[in-house]
């Protein structure tokens, strides 16, 4: 059969027709979650820490470790020991901080007495004006709608710019991938409505993962009741992670 | 304890995340900048006596642009996804402009400057040679063949103007990369509005001295007599530039000092123990101090030309050691003490690695290869006298 210009131009539209329409309706019932999907415009996640719960004992860091097969020497999470005098002293101004290995094997006793010591858990503060992500040259790192700061590997360039910009020290360049990487709230647990692991295994309820956009999250009550503080708030980065009696010491 | 830290770093601060590579970054487009700087003093400013150096300028700056990207390209931990900064660039990042500043330097000032410049040589070479470097030299005409006086008045009237737009872009350059560490808020030691102009100042300074250098070198190679007056006048714009540069620097430090903010403790300590050989030494005394003093010398006392040339020549290479040091104190000393101000960390230098010395001492020699292909392909100077004299009286006639 011969086939004119004619025919050949109408199967063609058709086609492209059907392709278009299939197209559409894949993104239509793709785009669509059902009802009871996490919607990430409805939260807003931070963390509450309680220094004075804190005993040390590194299960937050094993289990965030595990949980996020992060490589061996590099933190998601950490906890720090202080042990600080009462900043009289003329020769002793600085406080005294270690945490070896991070503090995954807890510390060992302190051999001071004279001394005040406390732990301070720290984590990616997810802040709501990240400085990491503002200088990250692809925007391979970003902000969520439910306020987590997040890498997109496939993305990122590995310039290590992100790094440099936090003032905390909570990125670094994951060995295997070569992209920055960092704590991400364990965000494959909280859009299915867990808590992060490190909140999971703390065995005092010192950390508390919070939603700011839940009215019913405890979260409005503790910031109501005490006196909570966020790390360097001179750097104005909006930090999430708030902790409850923290030492002016602390940086 | 953990190897090379002393003191408390948080745990993803001991290892350092910009390495030798990123030291070269800064330290190249300087040299660009400087370069490109000196040579518009010729032909925007109007300093005659700079002349012999103008074509050595534009092609020291291009040979150091060609390779200013590849440090940043070696370091990246995913160098094949480079291409997304010109793509998706991120609008807030001070980083993201680089492709587009680079690429606007390279081809809108540099290449069309060195190709007007050199457009009548091109087409006469492309007239007389034979073969392969006929079609080289063809081809590099772009088509067009025309150099009657009028066309080259032309040439020489959008010269001036790509110039006039380049110094700008220049300060753009170099200025924008200081502003890429002076911006970074969490980092005292680079926090600082002074940065790009720091920058700038000691660009122009490695600029200047790298050309002088170079105008000297060749000018042995090729057994000609220095032009005295050339190399007084570039000397003593080295000499109010350092000036202007030392100036800046130790402004920045009696600030600091004075300031004696929460960091100041902890950079203190640095630079007396982990960085004195560097900045103390290598930067301040024998790249600074040493060179300004005895440039001094060639300002206010009158002394042989056989006694500036040897203080020129001696001069040059500590300049250039010494920016190079006070762009590893920057880049490298910036990540050596902690973000809690409790200690600090090691830098070790690796050397046949990605980020090694190897690939960086690679880095530093492929400027002068290409250097010496460009001098060869368009040289700067009259190859025979004859011919050569025509061509510069050519294109001063077409100046004047």
């Amino acid at each position: 059969m011969d086939i004119t210009r004619r025919d050949l131009f109408a199967a063609g539209g058709k086609l492209l027709i059907l392709a278009s329409v299939g197209a559409t309706l894949e993104q239509i019932t793709g785009a669509a979650p059902p009802s009871e999907a996490y919607q990430a415009a409805e939260h807003w996640w931070g963390m509450i820490i309680d220094i004075d719960k804190c005993i040390g004992c590194g299960n937050c860091v094993r289990a965030c470790s595990n949980e996020n097969k992060v490589p061996k020497g590099y933190f998601r999470t950490w906890v720090e020991r202080y042990e600080v005098n009462e900043g009289t002293h003329p020769e002793e101004v600085q406080p005294h901080v270690e945490s070896p290995e991070g503090g995954i094997n807890g510390f060992p006793p302190s051999t001071r007495e004279d001394l005040k010591s406390f732990f301070v858990p720290k984590l990616c503060n997810h802040c709501a004006e990240s400085p990491c992500v503002q200088v990250c040259p692809v925007g391979a790192t970003f902000i969520s709608p439910d306020g987590v700061v997040l890498v997109d590997q496939n993305y990122c360039l590995g310039c290590r710019y992100c790094i440099q910009a936090c003032p905390y020290g909570c990125r670094y360049l994951h060995p295997e991938t070569n992209t920055a990487d960092k704590c991400t709230l364990c965000y494959h647990r909280i859009t299915k409505g867990l808590t992060t692991a490190c909140c999971e295994n703390c065995p005092t309820g010192a950390r508390l993962l919070v939603d700011f956009k839940n009215p019913k999250d405890p979260v409005h009550e503790l910031l109501r009741a005490n006196k909570l503080q966020v790390l360097k708030p001179y750097m104005a980065t909006r930090a999430k992670v708030f902790y409850k009696d923290l030492d002016g010491s602390v940086r | 304890m953990i190897p090379g830290v002393d003191g408390f770093m948080y745990p993803n601060e001991v290892e350092l995340q910009w390495s030798l590579l990123i030291v070269l970054y800064p330290y190249i487009t300087g040299l660009v900048a400087g370069a490109f700087i000196l040579a518009s003093l010729e032909r925007v400013f109007k300093v005659e006596a700079v002349r012999p150096t103008y074509r050595l300028a534009l092609l020291t700056a291009l040979a150091f642009l060609l390779v200013a990207p590849l440090p940043l390209q070696l370091h990246l931990g995913h160098p094949e996804r480079s291409l997304e900064m010109y793509l998706t660039p991120h609008r807030s990042s001070a980083m993201a402009m680089f492709g587009f500043v680079y690429l606007w330097y390279l081809t809108v000032v540099l290449l069309v400057e060195v190709w007007l410049e050199y457009r009548a040589d091109i087409v006469r070479a492309a007239q007389t040679s034979q073969g392969l470097k006929r079609l080289v030299y063809k081809a590099l005409t772009l088509g067009s063949e025309n150099v009657s006086p009028r066309s080259r008045a032309i040439d020489d009237k959008v010269g001036y103007i790509v110039t006039v737009i380049g110094i700008p872009s220049a300060f753009l350059l170099h200025g924008y990369v200081g502003f890429i560490f002076g911006s970074v808020k969490a980092n005292p030691w680079w926090s600082t509005p002074l940065m790009p102009i720091v920058f700038l100042f000691s660009a122009m300074v490695s600029g200047i001295a790298a050309v002088l250098a170079l105008y000297m070198v060749s000018m042995k190679v090729k057994k000609t007599p220095i032009d005295m007056r050339c190399v007084d006048t570039i000397a003593r714009y080295l000499f109010y530039t350092f000036i202007i540069d030392f100036t800046l620097e130790m402004l920045d430090l009696i600030h600091r000092t004075y300031e004696a903010d929460e960091s100041f403790r902890s950079l203190d300590f640095m630079v007396h123990t982990k960085l004195f050989a560097s900045q103390v030494v290598l930067q301040i005394f024998m790249g600074t101090l040493l060179p300004l003093i005895l440039l001094a010398l060639t300002q206010l006392v009158k002394l042989t030309a056989g006694k500036r040339k040897a203080i020129y020549a001696s001069v040059c290479p500590m300049i250039l050691v010494g920016i190079f040091a006070m762009r590893w104190n920057v880049v490298v000393g910036g990540q050596l003490f902690s973000k809690s101000f409790l200690g600090y960390t090691s830098y070790k230098l690796q050397f046949a690695t990605r980020e090694g010395l190897l690939p960086a001492v690679g880095l530093m020699v492929l400027p002068f290869v290409i250097f010496l292909v460009l001098v060869k392909l368009l040289p700067p100077w009259e190859e025979k006298p004859a011919a050569g004299g025509q061509s510069s009286a050519f294109s001063a006639a077409a100046r004047n």
